[in-house]
């Protein structure tokens, strides 16, 4: 039995500010100064509407009722490209050259189509040839196997959904901005009492708390001042869950964490994908507009954020004003680390005879080599690591160029 | 060492305490709990995989008619059927959980329900496409459930013909090199769940075996496939001639499935299976470090039965190393249902919930602590390590749950110095229950208890 004073001691006679459940935690140091955002987009994004090929006379034969082309909105990118209206509130970064596309990429991924195996090769960041089973880590996860200096909050997976990216065995952390514990002052006090003689509850109810007051205070931590510049950027809309995993992402970053990865769903456009394409695109350009917002000018300077989706999809319409699973399609790269105003990649065109199966775009590089040489320059790893170690059995092939 | 006592019984072994629920008053009678007829079973329906293979049939039938008719009207209505039967399966689904969360709450003792979820991550399927590849319940609760309390053979007999199983490991694309199927379409062995068969499922990933057993056992399995949602022996995808696994011939029988079935009763009875199981049954149900003296014993008693299951949780049971205080972190399903269950919600009320509730209440709430209902990531299920499940977030979602849903989930909140022995038992700790009665109001007097470790560790 325990002595009832000792406890209203410990309890009630501490303040709060001595209590170890609000003690910050302590900061690890970083393996490295540069940033990595990587942006998994569920349910498959359609390249082709993203940044349209409307130079590809083809195009307009395929898409009836999807408007492509800067005569419907489409931001003109450079006589050939076009950008979906939806994110042409990112025109000012491809001016100042820090947003830049990839095309015609893909996974290794063929022929079945489904998001699951699509997502789940694309995170595990291996060919067809390593089973299912096998797939056991992700591939930034492995790249964190390699580096020395690496801790736990050197990597962030954001959101409730499963990142299989960031799985492995290094420890990575994870926080959904949805998970919140606001307690008063005297359930706090109860809590830690409670918990005293638990460490393993105990400091993680520590480190959950103080998670929380810190994104409760971030918009105090992120001086309006430092946000760079940019004429005509509009300020980033916050509010929605999905703002609030980016401010988290940011606010990471601006400390010890070096690499977050999240998810930003809903690109499965079966159907009045016109509707729904303005609406996720919108989304995905607030996330980059909280991004380079919350991170200021200096780290914003040395980040780069890739969006990456599953697979692409037909090049044809569907009868219902969408599109259906297809092959390859295209991948955003941010950043003031990335040499932007670009689309880079081999266009395979959309003749008949040009398309995969008949049905999808022709994947003309593997979307692992972009993401490979963005890692490469940032982080300064070998190629021969990212051959072998990060994506097994990867070409790298030449350096694109897309990190200054 | 202590030995039984009937509180944590209820703790570890079961679905929790609650007012309305008496402790089994020795291990005769938590034993007792798994003989006799499965009443919160027969009273709380899943819904079964039939329904979900009925509607998955009636979806391809629209889908035909739609494609032969030209009638726009017809067309129109050929859409609604079907939007009507996807209505359906998410109201089977629906009811499944339901049904799932009442069985825990409702069931006094509720050592089946926890055996149930037990095997049911020991032999984790997916999450598949179609309506059949979704009724995960239906798999646990007519593949699982029955045998729980039987041999073991019983129950990997009963795995190794389910639809959701097969497809899950590709055995439905493995086919005998030698086959008539092969021959005719270059396809080949996939040792996915021959694999899993062994490492996972019986002789564990440290057991004595080499590849050439995998890949001989993979030989025996094919043959297992899936054809219009229901399982097939298909001869033409099996493999002839013999096979050995583990020193023992096999490929005699006049049906291949016999010789599936007689390496399985093989397997089930093999030394290391019963090892593996000991320790994986300790490891869930007492610690994460279990005594060798408690995993030693079990694999006896369960050798000694022949593979029976409950001469092996016998053996867990009267062991005095089970009833060692510190317990093992609840997964969250688990911690949710005896919360429900602590807080004397009636299962008529569970039943009763609208889709909206369970997603607030459970789905949402399960994902923020880690554990997506029914979605594991890989095919060795959820994590056992108390590590993997109390990080910042996990514990976040818990208390967070704690602290807002009772008071939804109730008419009225329990008096928190009542709820502390409801919840805890006649000796909550000390620090419990100081928290209890000195909390600022009954809400968070109710989520402390339910936040505290005490609570939180079966």
């Amino acid at each position: 039995m325990m002595d009832r004073r000792l406890f209203l001691n410990g309890v009630l006679g501490c303040s709060l500010a001595a209590s170890p459940l609000v003690t910050p935690v302590t900061l690890a140091s970083a393996p490295w100064d540069t940033r990595l955002v990587v942006l998994i987009l569920r349910g498959a994004m359609d390249g082709l509407d993203v940044v349209q090929p409307y130079g590809d006379p083809a195009l307009a034969k395929l898409r009836r009722t999807l408007l492509t082309g800067p005569e419907n909105g489409a931001l003109d990118l450079d006589g050939f490209y076009g950008l979906h209206p939806g994110l042409t509130g990112l025109k000012p970064l491809w001016d100042a050259g820090e947003i830049a596309f990839a095309h015609a990429v893909s996974t290794p991924y063929r022929d079945a189509r489904s998001h699951f195996d699509g997502q789940d090769l694309l995170e595990a960041g291996t060919g067809m040839d390593v089973p299912r089973a096998a797939r056991v880590d992700g591939w930034l996860n492995r790249l964190l196997q390699d580096v020395p200096g690496v801790h736990s909050k050197t990597t962030y997976a954001i959101g409730v959904d499963e990142m299989l990216v960031t799985r492995g065995a290094q420890e990575v952390s994870r926080w959904s901005p949805d998970a919140r514990l606001r307690l008063s002052p005297q359930a706090q006090r109860l809590l830690e009492l409670v918990y005293h003689d638990d460490p393993l509850f105990r400091d993680a109810a520590l480190e959950a708390i103080d998670i929380t007051q810190r994104l409760s205070e971030a918009p105090e931590l992120a001086p309006v001042e430092d946000a760079p510049m940019m004429d005509g950027m509009v300020p980033a809309a916050r509010g929605k869950t999905a703002a609030r995993v980016a401010e988290f992402a940011a606010a990471r970053l601006r400390e010890d964490t070096r690499i977050a990865a999240f998810s930003v769903n809903g690109w499965d456009t079966h159907a009045r994908q016109g509707t729904t394409m303005g609406r996720r695109l919108g989304g995905l350009a607030n996330t980059i507009g909280i991004l380079r917002e919350d991170l200021g000018a200096e780290i914003w300077g040395k980040t780069a954020v890739l969006a990456m989706t599953e697979f692409g999809r037909t090049v044809r319409e569907n009868g219902s004003k969408g599109t259906d699973h297809g092959t390859a399609g295209a991948m955003i790269l941010a950043g003031g680390a990335i040499r932007g105003g670009k689309v880079y990649g081999d266009w395979p065109g959309l003749d008949d005879s040009a398309l995969y199966q008949g049905r999808d775009l022709m994947p003309t590089r593997d979307v692992r080599a972009y993401a490979g040489w963005v890692m490469r320059s940032l982080f300064g790893l070998k190629a021969s690591q990212i051959e072998r170690r990060v994506f097994p059995g990867l070409d790298l092939g030449t350096d694109p160029g897309v990190v200054l | 060492m202590t030995s039984f006592d009937p509180y944590l019984a209820m703790r570890r072994f079961g679905t929790g305490l609650a007012a309305q629920s008496a402790p089994p008053a020795d291990a005769g009678a938590l034993l007792a709990d798994l003989v006799g007829p499965d009443a919160v079973g027969t009273k709380y329906k899943v819904p079964s995989s039939a329904l979900y293979r009925d509607l998955d049939a009636e979806i391809v039938r629209l889908r035909r008619a739609k494609r032969a008719s030209e009638n726009p009207a017809k067309i129109e209505r050929f859409d609604a059927q079907t939007s009507a039967a996807k209505a359906q399966a998410g109201a089977l689904q629906l009811a499944a959980v339901k049904a799932r969360v009442a069985r825990g709450v409702a069931a006094p003792i509720g050592f089946r329900e926890r055996l149930e979820w037990f095997w049911a991550d020991h032999f984790t399927v997916r999450s598949l496409g179609g309506i059949s590849g979704r009724a995960l319940s239906a798999f646990s609760n007519e593949a699982v459930r029955p045998h729980v309390t039987g041999r073991f053979a019983d129950l990997l007999k009963a795995v190794v013909v389910e639809p959701l199983m097969l497809r899950s490991l590709d055995q439905d694309r493995s086919v005998g090199p030698n086959s008539p199927f092969a021959k005719r379409r270059g396809m080949g062995l996939n040792e996915n769940y021959a694999r899993e068969l062994i490492e996972l499922h019986t002789l564990g990933a440290d057991g004595s075996y080499t590849q050439t057993d995998v890949v001989e056992l993979a030989r025996t399995l094919a043959g297992l496939t899936v054809s219009k949602g229901r399982f097939v022996w298909e001869k033409r995808r099996a493999e002839p001639g013999d096979k050995r696994v583990l020193g023992q011939v096999y490929g005699a029988a006049e049906d291949g499935l016999d010789d599936v079935f007689a390496v399985l009763e093989d397997l089930s009875t093999h030394p290391d299976t019963a090892r593996h199981l000991a320790r994986k049954l300790a490891v869930h149900f007492v610690s994460d470090t279990p005594d060798p003296g408690l995993m030693a014993h079990m694999a006896a008693r369960y050798s000694a039965s022949k593979g029976d299951l409950t001469a092996l949780y016998a053996g867990m049971i009267e062991h005095p190393a089970a009833w060692d205080l510190a317990g093992n972190v609840k997964w969250p399903f688990e911690y949710l249902v005896s919360g429900i269950k602590a807080l004397g919600v009636a299962p008529a009320r569970i039943l009763a919930a609208k889709r909206r509730d369970v997603r607030r209440g459970l789905m949402v709430p399960l994902r923020l602590m880690g554990q997506d209902y029914q979605r594991p990531v890989g095919p060795d299920g959820w994590a056992e390590e108390d590590a993997a499940w109390i990080t910042p977030q996990g514990i976040a979602g818990r208390i967070q749950w704690a602290m807002n849903a009772p008071d939804a989930l109730t008419e009225r909140l329990p008096d928190p110095r009542d709820f502390l022995e409801h919840a805890l038992g006649p000796t909550p700790p000390e620090a419990v229950r100081f928290a209890a009665f000195n909390a600022e109001n009954q809400r968070e007097g109710v989520g402390l208890i339910l936040a505290s470790a005490a609570f939180q560790r079966r």
